[in-house]
């Protein structure tokens, strides 16, 4: 019982600390704190349209996040998030383009598209890690540049002509809902946050619930006991890179079928894959701390940009905030012996 | 009498399971004090306590008679008290004297005075006879030297009170018998030990008092001149224990296993196996004895698929099983404890109840199209705990969290309950006490007895003596005399194991 608390008490104490930190922050830069995360606040869940961003952010990050989690879970450090969406990004929005077909084949075909390309991506690191042990971080950090430049040039000499971003894709494959943009004032909603919930569940699932799943983890604990038992670990690692590339894949698919309706030249990263590594930490590598976490990512990315204009206080703090709780939920360490500590206290 | 230890009514839980309850522990100056209990008594969890690494819910701790709270293991070397662990907690690819200023660096002028360190570290380690050379690299030495290294990291701090938990487990007997040798040059430089053992004959040799614990529950102190290895292991069991395994005489039948002229390369490429042949017949237990390092650990490894071979061939009942994959071999009908139970055996951030279906998780009724019953898992697993006598709070319990007894236990009765045709069993009795080591060699005469094959690996004489049906001795990679145990000394046996062929003819 106690150990399911603290497995909750490290973030929730480490974003909370977090923000005493921004409040110091403000009021030693002059500001006022309480006006500048109500503005925060405003701006995150302040009306329906605000509202409807915030889940918007929300989902490449849900996306980015389990991607992360899944390959931790099962021992493999997947800092090649970035890449994996970003060539998914471009599958899914090159398949959205190039066919015309009924919307009930055309937008899951799209989707599958952004999978299976951040699924090949993914399969390289696993396969050079399973066959001649190079390291997958590495290997991932390298194919994310590999993805940037690549993707760019298709854009560029492959899909367009020479044009700095493709056209909108087709609407039998667009993720867009007027649905969800009319309850929320006209936001950029879109169905993708319906597939983040269902993706988290499916992690877990399979995670938790399949054999593969008891395999998967088994192998990242112990390799060499898996190896005893019978487990093939080689074939494991492909796998659960694969898998952890087609979650990324599909993340990107949501910017290319949802958020944006296209893609453009990036000139640097879109930073949601490795912000993906830390929403991946602050949940706890858990399915359903993935989701919390990345509503709280798109939520305070999203209200941040409020701040000036509300309070004043420019929108990089958040930036800061950001970093903090990052850095306590990773010195976890600390919060855990501190509460050991108050326990004790408590006894005496 | 003037104790330096003393541990007051100590209580310790986990999650409301009683792991320690008012247990009393007096150490005196210069002796070696035995801690005797159970798998699973609370030893290990006593011994953290007083090392800083758990806080009691209740007693006292006094160090040379002063009232003490030992908060962290910081707290515990500057009240001069050292602890050598049960698992060795070394850096592979740091060198020995690395190892021993880890976190206690000498500061010269901002960077770390190795030379001085290296002196301090061979000077310690000329005083006590430990002979550990200072430069080597931990991942070429061998696990005795190890130790000993773990043993100079707690003088380097400046232990006067030494915890060794368990340190017998891990040796060869040669290096027990220099391990006894050391424990005896501290104590004559004034030092004081406790020492955890399930080997009654070591604590007879070497210890001055013994106290025993079981279940949690302190049952007292002993001076060992006034005791004997029955009293004490009554002591601890609650119960009297036979030391000697009754069993009728083997009917074995056909071969089972064949191994033919197979050679298998070790981890450097250098051949470990040669050419060697051995049977093991249905009905019977065939007992591998030789020096660690001669070939023991690759055999087993070639036979169970986890090492390829370079030559020669193995089946089972008559089917050709050479160069199989681990889990074909399992399928065909090898059961296999592993030497190394926490490397191959369990996954330790597991459940223990998932650990009981690491090899069969994937069939029914564990698995039906994909998806895991863990309903069924955690049935299986605690049938087998009660059977097997695995002490553990629970099934869902980490297998971290166990006693190393008793994730033995856990082990073995994965493995015999899948019954199999061949079980082979890599010392399958390392660090469990003597009622538990009675429990597993009637389990393997049962299998025996069953009309199994039982391949028993083991660095203890008595054991192989007591257990096996036919005795193949092992050195440099063959089989080099089969003996009969019921004919045969411990005295042959270690000249055969020496390499020696005197004595070997007349029984091959
Ligand atoms: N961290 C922990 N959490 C929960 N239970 C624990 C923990 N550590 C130990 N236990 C339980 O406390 C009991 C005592 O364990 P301990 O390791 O002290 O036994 P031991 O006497 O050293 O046994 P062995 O001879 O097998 O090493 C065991 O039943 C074990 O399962
Ligand atoms: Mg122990």
């Amino acid at each position: 019982m106690f150990k399911n608390w603290t497995v909750l008490a490290v973030p929730v104490i480490s974003v909370l600390l977090g923000l005493l930190a921004g409040a110091l922050i403000m009021l030693v830069s002059g500001n006022n704190p309480t006006a500048g995360y109500m503005a925060l606040w405003n701006g995150a869940f302040g009306d329906s349209f605000y509202t409807g961003e915030t889940l918007r952010q929300m989902t490449p990050y849900v996306f980015a996040g389990l991607a992360v989690a899944f390959a931790f879970r099962t021992g493999l450090f997947n800092i090649g998030v970035e890449g994996q969406l970003l060539v998914g990004w471009l599958a899914s929005v090159w398949v959205g383009l190039a066919f015309e077909l009924p919307k009930i084949i055309h937008l899951p075909l799209a989707i599958l598209a952004g999978a299976a390309a951040g699924a090949a991506w993914g399969f390289i690191p696993g396969f050079l890690k399973a066959r001649l042990r190079v390291h997958e971080v590495i290997v991932t950090i390298m194919m994310n540049y590999t993805a940037l430049h690549i993707t760019n040039h298709f854009i560029r000499d492959v899909i367009s002509d020479g044009a700095d971003a493709t056209d909108p894709v087709r609407e039998t494959a667009s993720l867009q809902s007027a649905f969800l943009q009319s309850i929320t004032d006209f936001s950029s909603l879109h169905n993708g946050i319906y597939l983040a919930v269902i993706a988290a569940i499916i992690m877990w699932f399979m995670l938790e619930k399949t054999t593969l799943g008891y395999e998967l983890r088994a192998v990242g604990y112990n390799q060499h006991a898996s190896e005893y038992a019978g487990m093939n670990v080689n074939r494991n690692i492909v796998l659960s890179m694969v898998i952890s590339g087609a979650f990324a894949g599909i993340g990107g698919a949501m910017q290319g079928l949802g958020t944006f309706g296209n893609m453009f030249i990036n000139s640097g990263f879109s930073g949601i894959g490795f912000d993906g590594i830390a929403v991946a930490l602050l949940g706890g590598n858990t399915a359903i701390g993935v989701v919390l976490a990345a509503l709280l990512f798109g939520a305070l990315k999203v209200g941040s940009l409020n701040m000036p204009i509300e309070s004043g206080v420019p929108n990089e703090l958040v930036e800061i905030v950001i970093a903090l709780i990052i850095f306590f939920v990773a010195s976890s360490y600390m919060i855990t012996w501190l509460l050991g500590r108050l326990k004790k206290k408590e006894a005496k | 009498m003037d104790y330096v230890i003393e541990m007051l009514g100590i209580r310790k839980e986990f999650n409301g399971f009683v792991a320690n309850d008012d247990i009393t522990l007096q150490l005196a100056k210069g002796e070696i004090h035995a801690l005797l209990g159970e798998n699973g008594a609370g030893k290990s969890t006593l011994m953290n306590v007083l090392f800083g690494l758990y806080q009691p819910e209740a007693g006292r701790i006094r160090v040379n008679g002063q009232d003490v709270q030992i908060t962290d293991p910081n707290k515990a070397n500057n009240l001069g008290i050292g602890m050598v662990h049960q698992h060795f907690m070394l850096v592979d690819t740091f060198t020995v004297t690395e190892n021993i200023v880890l976190g206690n660096e000498p500061k010269k002028f901002g960077t770390v005075n190795m030379k001085e360190a290296e002196q301090k570290v061979r000077e310690l380690s000329g005083q006590y006879g430990l002979s550990v050379d200072p430069t080597a690299k931990i991942a070429d030495i061998s696990v005795g030297m190890q130790q000993r290294v773990e043993i100079l990291k707690t003088l380097y701090r400046g232990a006067e009170i030494l915890i060794f938990d368990e340190p017998t487990a891990v040796l060869t007997p040669q290096e027990i018998k220099e391990l006894i040798q050391i424990m005896r040059a501290l104590i004559k430089e004034g030092k004081s030990i406790i020492l955890i053992t399930h080997k009654l004959k070591e604590i007879m040799e070497v210890c001055d008092r013994v106290t025993v614990i079981r279940k949690g529950k302190g049952i007292g102190t002993v001076d060992v001149s006034n005791t004997n290895p029955n009293h004490l292991a009554s002591l601890m069991v609650g119960r009297d224990v036979t030391f000697t395994t009754e069993k009728a005489d083997a009917t074995p039948a056909h071969n089972v296993l064949e191994v033919r002229d197979l050679s298998v390369n070790d981890s450097r490429g250098v051949q470990a196996v040669r050419h060697l042949n051995l049977d093991v017949r249905a009905g019977e237990i065939v007992g591998i004895c030789g020096v660690d390092g001669n070939g023991q650990t690759e055999l087993i490894e070639a036979i169970t698929g986890l090492r390829k071979t370079s030559g020669g061939s193995i089946s089972l009942n008559g089917k050709d099983i050479t160069g199989l994959k681990p889990r074909k071999v399992t399928e065909a009908g090898v059961a296999h404890i592993p030497q190394d139970r926490h490397k191959h055996g369990l996954v330790l951030d597991y459940p223990i109840g998932t650990n009981i279906v690491l090899q069969t998780y994937y069939q029914k009724p564990f698995s039906k199209a994909g998806i895991m019953n863990y309903k069924e898992v955690y049935k299986k697993a605690s049938t087998l705990i009660k059977e097997f006598d695995v002490r553990t709070p629970s099934e869902t319990t980490l297998a971290r969290a166990l006693s190393g007894g008793n994730q033995q236990k856990a082990i073995i009765g994965r493995e015999v309950d899948r019954n199999p045709d061949l079980l082979i069993a890599a010392q399958p009795t390392r660090g469990l006490d003597v009622g538990a080591i009675e429990f597993i060699h009637r389990r393997l005469i049962e299998q025996r007895d069953s009309g199994k094959a039982v391949l028993l690996l083991s660095f203890e004489l008595d054991e192989i003596i007591n257990v096996s049906d036919r005795i193949a001795v092992i050195y440099e990679g063959n089989i080099v005399a089969v003996v009969d145990p019921k004919t045969t000394t411990e005295q042959e046996l270690g000249l055969l194991m020496a390499g020696s062929k005197k004595g070997a003819d007349e029984h091959v």
